[in-house]
């Protein structure tokens, strides 16, 4: 079943993150879409994540459809201008590419070419709004195409805020996300089901499907990292202590648990997870089967 | 006013590597106020391309480098020192160095950048910058520009980089869009969040052919007049 069926239908749904390596070497991702097919209904492709070059998620994307696993294309505007993402969108399709997720992407000066230029030509919303054009058969100027796609958009939206402005700017986004053609939503990393609830509850009413982000906790100082760098994400107290208290060769396995934890408790709440195990991509269907799904 | 900043030493004394000799050039509006090529500034690069083993055979500050009447009007007492140099050095602005390059019959070469000021027209205390974008968004984000005060320079919203209302570039940068929720709030306008704003028009953000051949500066004369 296609995750656009199971999010439809609306069953639970589960997808995780294969982000492709610097260089042509495939033989890594190619061994963790082995160890994902069949276990999870999609998985994210990044698109050279924190801006730091890669092999593209176009072509991993196209190679994960002939491997037999979903690919979740992600597209960020970073790094193209309208022309070129609509091209690419096109190009997708052909190449057997169903979902999207449409990013607005990191600052160039964040990644690993500080100089290069950051595009953003349009942004998350509006290459939504371009996609839901090329669905209808037309580009973003009216122009008709010969062949049209029938992609499924999704967007992400951060649960976690530390203001308020944050907070009801995020919620702002993600109602223009979901007009602009949003048919899923991925959250960043939640690591606490209280505030996801409350997040859950102020967007209801736009009627889509979300998918609560999860990353497994590796140690503690991955913890106290992401709560000093990563904007939304906030890893409680408790959690913390859960981690530096384990012996180093239970880590794994503690981080693991609380994650599937999590999941069970969020699960309720929402219509699917999205894994990002960051390099433990071979544990994830490890914490699918602890969280009992 | 506009901003400069004296180019490293080093790649000034590479630009002057096959020259023998070197006629000095400063400006007394923009460059000066800089501090890149002012009275001060000039007579400080003699001093080190002297000492570096160059033959600095004059050098003049005029008032503005950017109107090339004055600057022919200027030079005409230095002819002979401007004759005897390889190429000349012009410590001022992208505009300025046109300006020489365009009058004087030598290899002129900038001893400065030029900064780009993110659409700032002057020198004063206030945040408030224009990307002179062609397309005025301002009503909908309450008067804070999003173009200039966010570092994606997006029209759609914040993105998910902030932290602490600060920009994920630099913890000294606010974060644009949250000060425009905040003037939205503070001001009854919220409501205006909810608009989704066309993708810019390059084509009006690209300066006009026209703007790009005149520096359109009050003190400048049209070429016309200049040849006449």
């Amino acid at each position: 079943m296609s995750l656009q069926s199971k999010l439809e239908s609306g069953k639970f749904a589960i997808s995780c993150e294969c982000g492709p390596l610097k260089g042509t070497d495939t033989t890594e991702l190619m061994e963790n879409v082995e160890v994902l097919k069949g276990k999870v209904d999609a998985a994210n492709v990044t698109d050279q994540q924190s801006s730091v070059m890669r092999l593209g998620s176009l072509v991993t994307s196209a190679l994960l459809v002939k491997a037999g696993l979903e690919p979740i294309f992600q597209m960020t505007c970073r790094d193209r201008n309208r022309i070129a993402l609509q091209s690419d969108l096109l190009g997708a399709w052909v190449l057997g590419i169903k979902n999207v997720l449409a990013l607005t992407g990191d600052l160039p000066a964040l990644g690993d070419h500080p100089g290069a230029m950051g595009v953003f030509d349009l942004d998350s919303v509006t290459l939504l709004r371009a996609i839901t054009r090329l669905n209808e058969g037309f580009d973003m100027t009216g122009n008709e195409l010969t062949g049209k796609p029938a992609f499924f958009p999704g967007a992400v939206v951060k649960v976690e805020s530390n203001t308020e402005a944050s907070t009801e700017l995020q919620i702002a986004k993600m109602q223009k996300k979901v007009t602009a053609g949003a048919k899923f939503i991925q959250t960043q990393a939640v690591y606490d089901a209280r505030s996801f609830e409350k997040f859950i509850k102020r967007v209801e009413k736009f009627n889509v499907p979300v998918m609560a982000g999860i990353i497994p906790l590796k140690t503690a100082a991955m913890a106290k990292y992401m709560n000093a760098s990563v904007a939304g994400v906030h890893v409680p107290d408790d959690l913390i202590a859960k981690m530096e208290a384990v012996a180093k060769e239970d880590r794994a396995k503690t981080g693991i648990q609380i994650a599937a934890d999590l999941i069970k408790q969020m699960k309720p709440m929402c219509q699917g997870v999205h894994i990002m195990a960051i390099g433990w991509e071979k544990r994830v269907p490890q914490i699918i089967a602890e969280a009992g799904l | 006013m506009i901003l400069s900043e004296q180019k490293p030493f080093d790649e000034i004394l590479g630009y002057l590597e096959k020259d023998k000799s070197v006629f000095i050039l400063g400006c007394n509006g923009c460059a000066q106020s800089s501090g890149s090529g002012g009275p001060e500034q000039v007579a400080e690069m003699k001093d080190r391309l002297t000492e570096a083993g160059k033959n600095v055979t004059g050098t003049k500050v005029i008032d503005f480098l950017c109107g090339k009447a004055l600057v022919k009007s200027e030079l005409k007492g230095k002819v002979d020192q401007l004759e005897a140099a390889d190429a000349v050095l012009v410590l001022t602005c992208g505009i300025g160095v046109q300006a020489v390059a365009a009058s004087v019959n030598k290899p002129v070469y900038p001893g400065c950048d030029t900064v780009n000021l993110g659409g700032s027209r002057g020198e004063w205390e206030g945040s408030e910058r224009c990307y002179e974008c062609g397309q005025c968004l301002l009503y909908y984000t309450g008067g804070i520009c999003p173009l200039t005060a966010c570092t994606k320079s997006l029209v759609s919203g914040a993105c998910g980089g902030a932290n602490n209302g600060k920009c994920e570039i630099s913890p000294d940068r606010d974060c644009g869009w949250e000060l425009i929720y905040n003037r939205l709030k503070e001001r009854g306008l919220l409501d205006r969040l909810a608009e989704i704003i066309e993708p810019l028009d390059h084509k009006k953000i690209m300066p006009r052919p026209e703007m790009m051949s005149t520096s359109r500066y009050a003190l400048e004369q049209s070429d016309k007049e200049v040849k006449a």
